[in-house]
């Protein structure tokens, strides 16, 4: 039976009723569930407890990576084909900080971004939820609370009838 | 802000914004007045290909730069227009960090015009080197001719800043956009509107996990860019103040720079607020009160710019150089001293007015503020190029620059370059940040329920 579905998605109104009912669904023992919100609502990922996103790592990575491309460039151009300007020094790293810095911010700005999309699986432009009848409100202004069909807890009409009696305005199963 | 008044009028639906916005790329309002700024920018869009052609054709020698003054327009609209831009990165990142969230219906355009500012500054540096086939030369390749290009000149560090800052800029803004192209892919109806956001959007579902990763991603490039902001205008600075051009070789030359340019962005910011406000009918999102700051940033960066003039007085005095208290006295009752008094005037007399909040509240006045500001920082820019060159320390080599047609028409021709790209952008992307500003609606909803 389980195999058939991708899971229950519940709508709700507002914020705070998506956030009251995550955490009912977490305290009846629900573990697989992914909320869909227009805008990000604050306290939703303590809530489901997702371990701290790790895009600053990515970033930081990405600066080193600008940094020492920059600088090696740099270094390597003015060993090879050494051009002496009025006596000035050849590898000053003074002359070479604009560069390295403009190459810093670029490469760690790009891996954020696509370290982003690389971690969110996008671009997926086909997603089991998208089935939802009423999910195109999710970018509009409805709130929506997603309880996996892969929960060891799950169980298509105990689930509904889970979500109905936390408040939701509907709920759905959502074909795999 | 928002801890002190409702920037947004909490009457309205979140739905109800959605709805509004996603509107105006998906059932465009304004066709009519669109299509005649459409045709003014796509006029001057030809313009400047037509210029383009010439240049390429005869060479640069159809402008009136001359030797000394081989540095005319070229650098002038260059460091203007990349000027310009500075704002947009300003507005929305240093703006998000401070958690101002007034920007929020501000970020998209302001982000939006830094990019095709960016474009237009970007192709002026091309357009002077004269040999423009050659601009791979500043890439370091492998070359047959064993040279590379010379990384202890700011004429190199500027390609690599101008470049970065386009990509960044790019990157932020399409991180931003996301959700956005998200919103008014559900909403679109038609089959062409639904592959292009469906595409543009990458699938995005709004899923929580996905926006925990998206913020802390969109946060931290805020915080990039705003260094990259100050840092990229400062290396502009760099091209002239590593020189030693009497005027030019002042270390008040990185912050004055920045500072101008963030002052000149902020005025095209407040041009283009007030025109899309009333073109679109948008005075529930972009508020009086969104003016307001708008003034008000506007007259802090103004007085800010004011000091960087009575600095560059000071530090020439100081110095007691004197090809520098020339090249001063030069901008004061030289040939060219309607640049400087011009930019002093138009940058700094109708801005006073600025000081009252009957004014930075009324749209129409702000727009005749600013505009006076754009003139008037297109004169300063103007000012610190010719007054330094025209009289250097070769008194055999003084000579006068005027503009030829060619000059006038090639910067015409970017406000077309500018402009075409814009109006394209307006139909394609919502040009105020949904996501944003129904956040910003909720949180003063809640905030009127506890207050």
């Amino acid at each position: 039976m389980a195999d058939e579905f991708y899971g229950a998605l519940a709508e709700f109104k507002t914020p705070e009723d998506l956030l009251a009912a995550t955490r009912k669904a977490k305290e009846a023992g629900y573990r697989q569930l992914d909320a869909f919100t227009p805008f990000p609502v604050e306290g939703l990922d303590r809530i489901l407890r997702f371990p701290r996103p790790t895009i600053s790592f990515v970033g930081l990575g990405g600066a080193i990576a600008g940094a020492s491309t920059a600088l090696a460039m740099q270094f390597f151009t003015n060993y090879d084909y050494p051009l002496n300007v009025g006596g000035r020094p050849i590898y000053p790293i003074s002359a070479f900080a604009v560069v390295t810095f403009e190459l810093t911010i670029l490469f760690s700005a790009l891996a954020m971004l696509f370290g982003m999309l690389w971690q969110n699986g996008l671009p997926r432009l086909s997603y089991p939820v998208f089935d939802g009848e009423r999910f195109h409100r999710a970018s509009k202004d409805r709130f929506f609370l997603c309880v996996g069909a892969d929960d060891a807890k799950f169980n298509a009409s105990e689930t509904l009838a889970f979500l109905s009696g936390a408040g939701a305005l509907s709920v759905e199963l959502v074909p795999e | 802000m928002s801890e002190q008044f409702d920037i947004l009028p909490t009457r309205q639906s979140m739905g109800g914004i959605a709805d509004q916005l996603t509107r105006i790329p998906l059932h465009f309002p304004a066709d009519r007045r669109w299509m005649i700024a459409m045709t003014i920018a796509s006029a001057l869009l030809l313009l400047l290909m037509v210029s383009v052609v010439e240049l390429f054709t005869r060479g640069v020698g159809i402008w009136g730069i001359n030797i000394p003054v081989n540095w005319a327009f070229a650098i002038h609209n260059y460091v203007w227009w990349l000027g310009i831009g500075h704002a947009g990165t300003l507005i929305s990142a240093l703006l998000l960090l401070t958690g101002s969230e007034w920007r929020n219906s501000l970020n998209r355009f302001a982000e939006t015009m830094t990019l095709f500012a960016v474009v237009c500054a970007g192709i002026y540096p091309i357009l002077h080197l004269g040999r423009p086939w050659y601009v791979y030369w500043m890439f370091p390749y492998p070359a047959t001719m064993g040279v590379w290009p010379q990384f202890r000149s700011p004429l190199e560090w500027d390609i690599w800043a101008v470049l970065t800052y386009l990509t960044v800029s790019l990157a932020f803004w399409y991180t931003g956009l996301i959700p956005d192209l998200a919103a008014a892919r559900d909403r679109a109806t038609r089959r062409g509107w639904q592959i292009f956001f469906g595409i543009t959007a990458l699938g995005w579902r709004g899923s929580a996990r996905h926006w925990q990763r998206w913020q802390q991603a969109y946060r931290l490039t805020a915080g990039l860019a705003v260094p990259l902001v100050v840092s990229v205008h400062s290396e502009v600075s760099l091209l002239f103040a590593v020189g030693q051009i009497p005027g030019w070789h002042s270390t008040i030359f990185p912050p004055y720079f920045v500072l101008g340019a963030a002052f000149s962005g902020f005025a095209v910011v407040s041009i283009i607020a007030v025109s899309l406000r009333s073109w679109f009918g948008l005075k529930n999102l972009v508020t009086d009160d969104h003016l307001n700051l708008l003034g008000m940033v506007l007259l802090a960066t103004g007085l800010m710019t004011g000091y960087g003039y009575i600095f560059e007085v000071f530090d020439a005095v100081y110095s007691g150089e004197p090809h520098e208290i020339q090249t001063l006295v030069d901008r004061f009752a030289g040939a060219y001293a309607w640049t400087y008094w011009g930019a002093v005037i138009f940058n700094f007399i109708p801005l006073q007015a600025l000081w009252l909040r009957t004014v930075r509240r009324s749209g129409w006045m702000l727009l005749v503020i600013s505009a006076s500001v754009v003139v008037g920082m297109w004169l300063e820019r103007y000012m610190i190029l010719v007054t330094s060159l025209y009289r250097d320390f070769l008194v055999s080599s003084w000579s006068h620059f005027t503009p030829s047609f060619w000059d006038w028409s090639t910067y015409f021709g970017t406000i077309g370059l500018f402009l075409v790209p814009f109006l394209i952008a307006i139909r394609l992307v919502p040009m105020i940040s949904i996501f944003e500003s129904k956040k910003l609606l909720h949180e003063e909803n809640e905030e009127q329920q506890h207050g």
